[in-house]
């Protein structure tokens, strides 16, 4: 098939462009700054979201633990941060000076070993990729070798979220509590607090996301994209084929994370906090939960799952505070009952066919003859 | 850590510890219970149980409360009553999501996951509405409280002791109903090869619908003794959950064994860790050794060895 050879087929490109305008102009024109750093904060989750369908939609390893590596991401990013706010000069008022506030008031009088490397930049970003991609290698070989996986799985993910929760709301001194890290203020002595600087912040991340957009469209359409597919609906015929099912599984576990902590780590820049109430149970779920609005098997659809389901949130509980538990509920029981495929399939069953035949329809009064237009519109 | 104690005392702090734990185990058989029906028998997660156990918890308060308000004199026995009603209201619960949601999700059990987490922040709102944010507590009757002293050093709660004697009557019940009535048969039939048992004359739809409830009923029975050791709120039910999911896939799913050996263990674990060190830190230890041991042993201690 000549669409598969290209790298967006037509369907494709139009996400593509859709979300490439909404995200560089719309948005950015027509929302102020708190606004749009709201969408920032949203857009973080997209990441999240992109691996899992990665992980999920295309790999049918189902996750719950993915708040765990946004978390590290996260918290890596908010370690250099928090280090550079506590310098000398800032935190002399303390017993201790020169260590994060949180610990001072722990009677911790020396920085922990583990914080050292934080001091520098260069390892804070290596750390925000190899901190969580080690991390679910580990557990991806622990699991996939010994071929657990499914509903197993998902309950063991689940249990280590709620594990480094605990320990981190435990061990308040290096960690901060359930507080988390508050009060990050600059980046290499960049401010990034006011108003430019968020909406520079939004760009990068824009940015990232579309960088990330592009690695997972590109392991898609390579043969490992296909093998990941089979191995969703025929896990065995996969194995008798010869190929090693377990590392297949690995690998899209460790992007999965590594998409999730590098959303993490935009999270602490943009929102400048972090805290545990990010890694557990709940929002691992709710991380989940807009992928499969979105569609857990489409990359521009779990994006805009990611935005439209915190957007909904935001504004539902703004106005509603009542009902919008209610409401969310609802959302996911009729998702996972009625629109399995989520936003993006009720597109691709009802928007797309019409656009392709009001193309079609024009195309043949123009006299074309073009039959890899009606490509996926039912017959007629 | 065990240094700073002598054999006497580390003996009697194991044995108070060990009873502070009952309770807690007995929470934890009793949740699992119902989940390890559910999980291991029909292969669905279902994450509002907790939603399932705190209906048992209210519907025992507010037993309570009717109690304390018309009859008084009753109310050393308001407990027994309000057991029955938490199994009734949390079962037939249980049967109506089964109708509604459940049964057209059997063909896709990682989707149950998420359409049961949408019904349980819905219950959990719910709970909020009818009964407030506040977390209630339920006021034990006189002859619960106290506590009986063995030695010097151990003492036994009483409402432990009668948790624990609950727990042990309903999972014989259970296990009985399971094994050796013909209902059980039926569920386990089902279990094994649902086309088979159809075609033999056995009502799938409805074995299915009674088995969901049979569990939810157990999880508001688990949450009648749980207002003996926490207060109820609308997001309690939340905290317990994925503990009960790793005592359920510890003990191996589908083993009734295998869930009351783990659930005895994790317990333990933790209560007796938690006297040497911080509650979160034994929490984290816990968890952290449960996983471990999975990873090992990814088919839980009890295995039933099935052909597939």
């Amino acid at each position: 098939m000549i669409i598969n050879s290209r790298f967006f087929n037509r369907s494709e490109l139009t996400g593509f462009i859709v979300l490439a305008a909404v995200l560089f102009v719309i948005l950015p024109l027509s929302l102020d700054v708190f606004r749009l750093n709201l969408v920032a904060k949203y857009l973080t989750y997209a990441f999240v979201a992109l691996g899992l369908v990665l992980c999920w939609g295309y790999g049918g390893i189902l996750s719950l633990g993915q708040g765990v590596f946004f978390g590290l991401g996260g918290y890596c990013m908010a370690m250099f941060l928090k280090l550079e706010a506590s310098s000398v000069e800032n935190t002399k008022i303390q017993s201790t000076p020169g260590i994060p506030d949180f610990m001072d008031w722990n009677q911790i009088t020396s920085l922990p070993l583990f914080w050292q490397p934080f001091h520098s930049l260069t390892f804070t970003i290596l750390a925000i990729i190899l901190v969580p991609g080690l991390f679910a290698l580990i557990i991806g070989t622990a699991m996939f070798k010994r071929r657990v996986g499914g509903t197993y799985f998902a309950i063991i993910t689940q249990a280590v979220a709620a594990i480094l929760t605990i320990l981190i709301v435990g061990q308040q001194g290096y960690t901060g509590g359930i507080n988390g890290m508050t009060d990050l203020r600059t980046l290499k002595g960049w401010d990034i607090r006011p108003d430019h600087a968020k909406v520079i912040l939004y760009f990068v991340e824009v940015v990232l996301l579309f960088a990330c957009i592009g690695i997972a469209q590109f392991i898609r359409l390579t043969k490992l994209g296909r093998i990941l597919v089979a191995m969703r609906e025929q896990e065995d015929r996969v194995r008798f084929s010869g190929y090693s099912v377990a590392n297949f599984k690995i690998f899209a576990f460790c992007m999965a994370a590594i998409f999730a902590a590098i959303g993490g780590a935009m999270f602490a820049l943009n929102v400048g906090f972090m805290s545990p109430s990010f890694v557990g149970i709940v929002p691992s779920i709710e991380m989940v939960i807009y992928t499969a609005v979105g569609g857990r098997t489409s990359i521009f659809g779990a994006i805009w799952g990611a935005i439209l389901v915190n957007f909904a949130k935001t504004s539902l509980s703004e106005s509603f505070p009542q009902l919008w538990l209610f409401g969310l509920g609802a959302l996911f029981i009729a998702v996972v009952l009625a629109f399995p495929n989520g936003l993006s399939g009720l597109w691709a069953d009802y928007v797309q066919p019409r656009i392709d035949r009001l193309f079609a329809s024009r195309k043949a009064k123009a006299g074309w003859t073009d039959n890899s237009v009606a490509d996926g519109a039912p017959a007629e | 850590m065990f240094g700073d104690y002598s054999i006497g005392d580390l003996g009697s702090i194991f044995v108070m510890q060990g009873f502070a734990g009952l309770i807690l185990f007995s929470v934890y058989v009793l949740m699992a219970l119902g989940l390890a029906i559910i999980f291991g028998q029909m292969g669905v997660i279902n994450m509002a149980h907790g939603e399932f156990m705190i209906l048992g918890a209210y519907v025992t308060w507010m037993t309570s409360n009717l109690f304390q308000a018309y009859m008084p004199s009753l109310f050393g026995g308001y407990f027994f009553l309000a057991m029955i009603l938490a199994f009734i209201a949390s079962g037939a619960l249980g049967m109506l999501v089964e109708w509604v949601l459940i049964r057209h999700l059997y063909k896709r059990p990682l989707d149950t996951l998420l359409a049961t987490w949408g019904l349980s922040l819905m219950l959990q709102q719910a709970y909020r509405s009818v009964f407030g944010a506040r977390e209630v507590g339920v006021e034990l009757p006189q002859w619960m409280l106290g506590s009986l002293h063995v030695t010097d050093s151990i003492e036994v709660p009483i409402n432990g002791v009668f948790v624990m004697g609950l727990t042990v009557l309903i999972t014989v019940s259970v296990a009985y109903v399971l094994y050796l009535s013909r209902w059980g048969r039926q569920v386990r039939a089902v279990v094994q090869n649902r086309i088979m048992a159809g075609a033999v004359g056995i009502n799938t739809e409805k074995v299915d619908r009674y088995t969901f409830g049979l569990g939810c009923g157990i999880a508001g029975v688990a949450g009648s003794a749980f207002t003996m050791i926490g207060s109820t709120g609308p997001t309690s039910g939340q905290l317990y959950i994925v503990d009960t999911f790793l005592v359920v896939v510890f003990g191996g799913a589908a083993s009734l064994l295998g869930t009351i050996a783990s659930a005895f263990s994790i317990s333990q674990t933790q209560s007796t860790l938690e006297f040497f060190m911080s509650g979160s830190m034994a929490k984290v230890l816990t968890l952290l050794a449960v996983v471990g041991i999975l990873m090992l042993r990814p088919q839980g201690l009890f295995a039933l060895k099935v052909r597939k």
